[in-house]
């Protein structure tokens, strides 16, 4: 007994927050201090690299995503390209079902997008082909992603691996079938604007902009208002608790993965039918992968998620134009990217957890 | 075919280190997706140190320091990317999954960036891995060929998987690394430091996946720096899940795959799209295994029960 009142506590000790008691502002601020210093180091790099006044740094990433229209179209164009995938992730994220694959779901349905322009772009008036468009390529991305959600129900099959499997599947399909599309063998497929979808306003990506946007309102109000959204949520928190009430997990699973898989459907046709009229196997571009990440930072709400999606495509077409300013490599970007996600990732431990240093731990016990 | 077989089992020899770091990760309940950016930063370090020893010393090149210096450039570098990943995952308990994909962008970054500092080409320095470690062997026909002509890093992948396979199963230091990835909290009350063995564990892990890198650089691609050792890394990851987190299993399953891989190569007949249908064989099979094992729940060709989930001591 006696040895066990020496002993000293901890010199730090960890605890873990109540939920309720962390509030907003808090949230707000801990978030903010983690992009801030994430980027100061991320301007450091760069200046000890380049040698350049860190504020033209800075000056030339804000000029990369704002510089003219055009890039300001880009920019738009790529949040929502990324705030879609990323929303076909949410639902399956907010059960905990770790779906890694939106890189497949999207390839597979831009694969079966451009397959219907090819074959069919000729043979059916534009009204009927653009909705045989939406119809296969929702159809593909859904069976991508409903595939390893029938095993996770029913035999609690791994779905990161699964779906991290299915990417690469999906890949070397795309490659198959571009080498078997492509008499001449280059492997590139010509773009076929006449089959694509409709211009709007004279602005190629405003329609999908438009598009993504009606459908972050929708998930939004299906997320939070509906039924089904909450079944979602309690799936996500505990299976257990979700079973006691009466809800069906391995129907809730397929149904949202269902879900999921559309929507990534339709993130592989505005890509390829609504942007680039043909496909490569880098189509998909790691959306796929940022996506997750994007859902993640925006804590599953659709309205957050815009703001993620822009900083993670502000960081990236930001960091592009650093590289072409500044003559360095363009491998830039990733680092930066790497380095602001890791920051972020690591700030969570500040909202979840306190820690307790020996000196003021009596006050706080 | 004594070719393909030799292709297939160096191809099979940086994928076996891959995944036999990956296993050792995930035996501690890790599932670390970013092995292929640590495999990215490994190749790279390995590279740059090359470049930077063939620089200093001109033409007086001593082979033994050219494999060395690179081989613990390699290290370091995989070891520090594990070393971020765990002080992320194990003291600041964040997601598993986000930390991996964060650090394989990360690690493919830096990888392009270090490389950009040096050249593309180490062809110079990739002589001294692919040299036959043992002499003599030209002169023993098809089995010296097959079996005794390769360079350092096929003996030393089959050296660690056997010996990672060994002290996971058979000794002290394994049984406690495999309770901390099955029951973290009861690993904790019987006694074992949870947070050094998954430290230490993922650190080395990651070190060896970082000579996985520089051994599909400087052995299979023979020096010549090509922009996706982040394939390589991905389908390590696949490899541990086909051969049920054994390395010694891997060592087959690693030559399988690189067959797999390189097969539409030495297979006469096969189109040039059918090439792109060989590539994904790979995957597909990892997926037949992994919807089999599921299914069968066999207990000893489970995952790690507590695989991706972080460990704090006062949750219930």
């Amino acid at each position: 007994m006696a040895k066990t009142e020496k002993t000293l506590a901890p010199l730090v000790h960890i605890v873990k927050r109540d939920p309720g008691s962390v509030t907003w502002k808090y949230r707000l601020l801990v978030r903010a201090i983690a992009v801030l210093a994430a980027l100061l180091l991320s301007g450091i790099l760069i200046t000890l690299l380049t040698k350049k006044n860190p504020l033209a740094v800075y000056g030339s990433m804000v000029s990369g995503v704002f510089g003219s229209p055009r890039r300001i179209w880009n920019m738009l164009q790529g949040v929502a390209m990324l705030l879609c995938v990323s929303l076909a992730v949410t639902p399956a994220f907010k059960m905990k079902f770790w779906n890694i694959g939106a890189e497949g779901q999207v390839l597979i349905s831009g694969l079966a997008c451009v397959a219907t322009m090819m074959f069919l772009g000729s043979a059916l008036p534009t009204g009927l082909l653009i909705l045989v468009m939406v119809a296969v390529s929702i159809l593909a991305g859904t069976i991508w992603a409903v595939l390893p959600a029938i095993f996770k129900a029913y035999w609690n099959t791994n779905e990161t691996l699964f779906t991290l499997m299915m990417n690469y599947v999906a890949t070397q399909l795309v490659d198959y079938f571009l080498k078997v599309f492509v008499k001449d063998g280059s492997g590139v497929l010509t773009p076929m604007p006449q089959f694509g979808l409709p211009v709007i306003g004279n602005q190629a990506y405003l329609l999908n902009v438009l598009i993504v946007a009606v459908v972050t309102v929708l998930a939004y109000i299906y997320l939070k208002y509906s039924k089904q959204g909450y079944e979602i949520s309690v799936v996500g928190e505990s299976e257990n608790t979700a079973r006691y009430i009466g809800i069906n997990v391995k129907k809730v699973i397929i149904r949202t993965m269902l879900l999921s898989g559309a929507i990534c459907g339709l993130a592989g046709l505005l890509l390829v039918g609504g942007t680039n009229h043909t496909i490569s196997t880098t189509t998909a571009g790691g959306r796929g992968f940022t996506a997750i990440m994007v859902s993640w930072l925006g804590k599953f709400d659709p309205l957050y998620m815009v703001l993620t999606s822009f900083l993670l495509v502000f960081l990236d077409q930001g960091a592009q134009q650093v590289s072409t300013d500044f003559r360095i490599s363009s491998s830039i970007s990733d680092i930066v990217i790497g380095i602001i996600l890791l920051f972020i990732i690591g700030c969570e431990f500040f909202l979840q957890y306190r820690v307790v240093t020996r000196k003021n731990r009596k006050e706080n016990v | 075919m004594v070719a393909f077989l030799v292709s297939a089992i160096r191809l099979g020899m940086s994928l076996l280190l891959g995944s036999t770091g990956e296993t050792i990760t995930e035996k501690v309940g890790h599932l670390n997706l970013g092995i292929p950016g640590i495999m990215c930063v490994g190749a790279a370090c390995g590279c740059y140190a090359e470049y930077l020893y063939f620089k200093a010393v001109g033409v007086a090149v001593v082979p033994i320091l050219a494999i060395i210096i690179p081989l613990i450039a390699a290290l370091i570098g995989g070891a520090l990317m594990g070393l971020l990943f765990s002080f992320l995952t194990i003291t600041l308990r964040a997601n598993q999954n986000m930390t991996g994909l964060a650090i394989t962008t990360l690690g493919i970054g830096l990888s392009e960036y270090i490389i950009n500092e040096a050249t593309t080409i180490f062809t110079k320095g990739s002589k001294y891995f692919t040299a036959p470690l043992i002499p003599f062997t030209d002169r023993l026909g098809v089995f010296g060929d097959l079996v005794l002509e390769y360079g350092v890093f096929v003996y030393l992948a089959l050296a660690i998987a056997i010996v990672t396979t060994y002290v996971l199963n058979k000794t002290r230091v394994g049984l406690h690394l495999r309770a901390v990835g099955e029951n973290p909290a009861t690993a904790d009350a019987a006694g074992i430091n949870v947070s050094k063995y998954r430290y230490v564990a993922t650190c080395i892990g990651c070190a060896i996946a970082g000579l996985g890198g520089l051994a599909f650089i400087m052995d299979y691609l023979k020096g010549n720096w090509e922009y996706c050792v982040d394939t390589i890394g991905w389908l390590a990851i696949a490899l541990v899940i086909f051969t049920v987190w054994n390395p010694t299993i891997a060592i087959f399953g690693s030559v399988a795959f690189g067959a797999l891989y390189v097969a539409s190569s030495y297979i006469p007949g096969v189109s040039f799209a059918g090439k792109a249908l060989f590539k994904m064989l790979p995957y597909v099979v990892t997926l037949l295994v992994l919807i089999i094992t599921s299914m069968r729940k066999k207990r000893e060709h489970q995952p790690p029960q507590s695989l991706g989930l972080s460990y704090f001591r006062e949750e219930r």
